[in-house]
């Protein structure tokens, strides 16, 4: 199988405070990664770095066969091969669902005005929200709102998508649904890493686990294997409690 | 010769409220191209743009508005350049009206959240798209009733003007009670005057205002 995303040695630092002291990850097509960890681990720092939104300090990451190494790169034609879903969903609210997933096909590759229906009826039909198409952002249950959210990534036919602990922001009752659509995605094949608090899914959906500690990759595995047999003191400290 | 205050006189006077208009709008326009792009700079420029603007802004705001007129009007003969009165109103309710709604607007790009910026980047957008894409229309929407709100502060602040002799309302009634001796009635045409322009606008002001909460708590 091909390789989907390589990170090598990447280090970031907020100040003098060293958030990523060295990650290491290899993400082959298809997989599904769960990266999982204490608040303040550097899990999500290091999504944002996969797709530009954070500078990094040192390392590489090659991606769908671009390389964002150190200082400003071609940053534009990575993010049009790279998805991104945030906790807080951040749709533009002055626009209908419809409008939020033409709007960067639309403008950033320059999709004919004739095909825009067919997209929208394309990407809504993968989360289950074709009768959602004319609403605003604000007439949607957070829930919907997500999952609006993940369409609008996948207009971009991204080959990489990532999950920034896409489902904390929401009502334990909603978090089924936007869980879901994501494990549709999956079984498309669709290449995705999640950073997720949902272990019970991780262990379920991710076909391999990152467990993320003090800045580093502390332990990596197949899903079963991190959950069924954790190597490290500090991951099964971090897993017990939440698989009780 | 004393005349009586009659129609003669409220058509004076309409004929200054011409002037108190037309120097608003002269007012608003040049002010609002300028006050924008200032708005931008001030809010998305790098610091050596940024802190010029700021220091503008903030001297402008700190100023009376009559001293930016008599520095127009008197101020700048000392350097040779005559204006009359007409320009150097213009000039000074442009400082004054960029510098405000400058201000103004900088707060409303900066009122929609950075997570629309990085929504925005994260589907590829370029700054400049997501600007006028995203960012700009969330931002009108907010300054929309700020923004009337300070037309009105414009259309009364015109009548400082009178003070170097520019006929538009309020000289024109002072112009009138010079020759009719009857202040009352006089000054109290030219007040229902600016109230007949000003009050539908602060109505108008005040119901954007309150539409925008209520969109922004809608759900």
């Amino acid at each position: 199988m091909s390789t989907a995303l390589h990170i090598e040695g990447l280090k970031k630092y907020f100040g003098a405070h060293e958030v990523l002291k060295g990650v290491d990850l290899e993400v082959a097509s298809g997989d599904v990664i769960a990266v999982i960890g204490r608040s303040g681990s550097g899990k999500s720092t290091m999504l944002r770095c996969i797709n530009g939104l954070e500078p990094f300090q040192q390392g590489r990451i090659r991606i769908a066969g671009h390389v964002l190494g150190e200082g400003p790169q071609n940053l534009r034609v990575l993010r049009t091969e790279v998805g991104m879903v945030f906790q807080s969903y951040n749709l533009f609210p002055h626009l209908t669902v419809a409008e939020n997933i033409t709007l960067a096909p639309r403008v950033v590759r320059k999709l004919p005005r004739a095909r825009h229906d067919e997209l929208v009826d394309k990407v809504l039909s993968r989360v289950g929200l074709l009768d959602k198409k004319h609403a605003y952002p604000d007439e949607l249950s957070g829930g919907q709102q997500q999952r609006v959210a993940i369409a609008r990534s996948l207009a971009m036919e991204p080959r990489v998508m990532l999950f920034d602990e896409v489902t904390s922001a929401l009502d334990p009752e909603l978090t089924g649904e936007v869980l879901k659509a994501i494990q549709e995605l999956a079984e498309t094949g669709m290449t995705m890493v999640l950073v997720t608090h949902e272990m019970g899914f991780a262990r379920q959906v991710a076909t391999k686990t990152v467990f993320m500690h003090h800045g580093r990759v502390w332990e990596s595995g197949p899903s079963e294997e991190i959950f069924g047999n954790p190597q490290t003191d500090e991951l099964r400290a971090f897993i017990e409690p939440n698989l009780k | 010769m004393i005349q009586d205050f009659g129609t003669d006189g409220v058509i004076f006077l309409a004929r200054g409220l011409m002037w108190t208009l037309g120097l608003s709008v002269a007012t608003f326009l040049c002010g609002g191209i300028l006050g924008l792009i200032f708005a931008l700079g001030r809010s998305l420029g790098p610091r050596w743009i940024r802190l010029p603007i700021a220091t503008y802004i903030e001297l402008v705001q700190a100023t009376p508005l009559l001293i930016v007129v008599f520095l127009s009007f008197y101020g700048l003969p000392f350097f040779g350049l005559y204006l009359p009165p007409l320009a150097a109103a213009s000039l000074a309710l442009t400082l004054y009206a960029t510098a405000f709604l400058a201000d103004i607007w900088r707060g409303c790009i900066e009122a929609v959240p950075r997570t629309q910026w990085e929504a925005s980047e994260a589907l590829g957008l370029s700054g400049p798209e997501t600007l006028r894409h995203v960012i700009m229309p969330q931002a009108i929407r907010i300054s929309l009733g700020p923004t009337v709100g300070f037309m009105v502060q414009i259309v009364k602040n015109t009548s400082v003007t009178a003070l170097i002799g520019f006929v538009e309302l309020t000289r024109a009634g002072q112009l009138l009670n010079n020759q009719t001796f009857q202040p009352f009635h006089v000054f109290i045409t030219v007040a229902l005057m600016y109230f007949a322009i000003c009050y539908p606008m602060s109505l108008w002001s005040e119901k954007l205002k309150e539409k925008r909460n209520v969109d922004s708590t809608a759900h």
